[in-house]
């Protein structure tokens, strides 16, 4: 039984945006879109995060940060690149201190692209996510079994 | 026909098993009720359920071996202490056992090396100082009513407590809201502002710890609600009643007000809250001695 799916816990952390993709991650959070429908919470906490929305393009201040905040979600996590900043760097692209699109510090499962992304794409972006998710949570658990069988063979 | 030394065993047991159901549903009808109270529709109502099952799938994932440790006692002193409390047990030993799993969380939080951890550990530790001497009131408020402080002789008394303790149950409800991490007093896990401390005492905790620190928080739910059964115990119908309206007022609440500095919680608790308990059980104690 899968119920990751059933309780995807978010995590938003803003890699240099200009905010209006931030504006929009909360607004999905409003009671017009309401996301705790579906068991979707933001936390502020990586420990407690399923789903890791990013949005802005990186640079060169906070790209440690991003590695640290996406190596302390524990396992199984997806990466979502909101906006077209975080996709490909936008059209900030070009910038000396702008790293260029997420997916050069950290792998990202899902792109939503959109300046800004508007609410009901990244909530479909989310719900793209839970698929992947529930893909990487059968694959470590595989991983898992095969792990004890070799340790069962070692003795 | 069951014996009747086994009663307490059974009680403890049903205890055990059921409590973290009727927990995660009144987790599931308080986030509902907080939706409808904001203009939302809210989670389905078996919404903390999924959230820990999912937390049991995720990686264990911890800064130091000890926290596994600590959060596995808080979680059994949190069942022992409620299981005493529903087999008839003793009030006092039942609020030892409560206050040392609330050590053992904290201990849990200072294990690791997150300062977020740190300032929920302390936080949790101002939350304990708060309403500890309280629940210690409401103990020797049922005492002097009942003269035992036997759970089961408490319920078996047939009187209306609620009538001679009011000021004790309306600090009860104060310190009450300390408990329950409702808003005016989450000050250490920061339940609904997650950002200001990242999470407080759980920052550190992610799935399966998680997951039985949110069991533990079930067991209490039931174990605070039981004492609320316990001003009320002479008539079931009234205190079921009265733990709806209570909790309902405990959601209000946490909907309507801010959060306020721990100053301010320690004086509400201690000050507002002790006062009347105090009051309460000078008034009682002078009516024992005037009237016979």
């Amino acid at each position: 039984m899968t119920y990751l799916k059933k309780s995807p816990w978010l995590l938003h952390y803003d890699a240099s945006s200009c905010n209006g993709c931030d504006i929009e991650v909360l607004a999905s959070l409003t009671p017009l879109y309401d996301i705790e429908r579906f068991g979707i919470i933001n936390t502020g906490n990586p420990k407690h995060a399923d789903i890791f929305l990013v949005t802005g393009g990186v640079n060169v201040q906070n790209k440690q940060v991003l590695i640290n905040t996406y190596e302390q979600i524990p396992e199984p996590k997806v990466v979502i690149a909101i906006g077209i900043c975080a996709t490909s760097g936008g059209i900030y692209r070009e910038c000396y201190n702008i790293l260029g699109g997420i997916d050069k510090i950290i792998p990202v499962d899902v792109y939503v692209p959109g300046c800004a992304a508007r609410p009901e794409s990244i909530i479909d972006g989310v719900v793209t996510a839970l698929g992947i998710l529930e893909q990487k949570r059968l694959a470590m658990k595989t991983k898992t079994e095969t792990k004890m069988v070799k340790a069962g063979d070692a003795r | 026909m069951i014996p009747e030394y086994l009663m307490p065993f059974i009680k403890a047991f049903l205890y055990i098993l059921l409590a973290p159901v009727v927990g995660g549903l009144i987790a599931g009808i308080d986030r509902r009720v907080t939706a409808r109270m904001q203009g939302r529709v809210g989670p389905p109502l078996l919404q903390p359920f999924y959230d820990l099952a999912k937390l049991f799938e995720k990686e264990n994932l911890v800064v130091t071996a000890s926290q596994n440790f600590f959060v596995l006692s808080y979680l059994v002193f949190m069942a022992v202490a409620g299981a005493l409390f529903f087999s008839g047990g003793d009030m006092l030993l039942v609020i030892f056992a409560f206050t040392l799993s609330h050590i053992f969380l904290v201990l849990g939080a200072y294990a690791s090396y997150s300062p977020y951890s740190h300032v929920g550990a302390e936080r949790e530790l101002l939350q304990i100082i708060s309403y500890e001497p309280m629940i210690i009131l409401t103990a020797v408020g049922m005492y002097m009513v009942t003269r035992s402080f036997f759970v089961s002789t408490i319920v078996t008394s047939n009187i209306p407590i609620i009538l001679y303790l009011p000021g004790v149950f309306i600090g009860y409800l104060i310190v009450l809201t300390i408990k329950l991490r409702k808003s005016p007093f989450d000050l250490s896990t920061s339940h609904h502002a997650h950002q200001e401390l990242v999470k407080g005492v759980t920052t550190d905790f992610g799935g399966p710890n998680l997951g039985k620190i949110e069991i533990a928080h079930w067991y209490e739910y039931v174990f605070l609600l039981g004492v609320v059964w316990l001003f009320f115990a002479w008539n079931p119908l009234i205190a079921i009643v009265a733990i709806i309206i209570a909790y309902f007022i405990e959601i209000l609440i946490d909907n309507t007000f801010a959060r306020v500095k721990w100053q301010l919680m320690l004086r509400s608790a201690w000050i507002i809250a002790g006062t009347l308990g105090l009051v309460n059980l000078g008034v009682l104690y002078y009516l024992r001695m005037v009237v016979p």
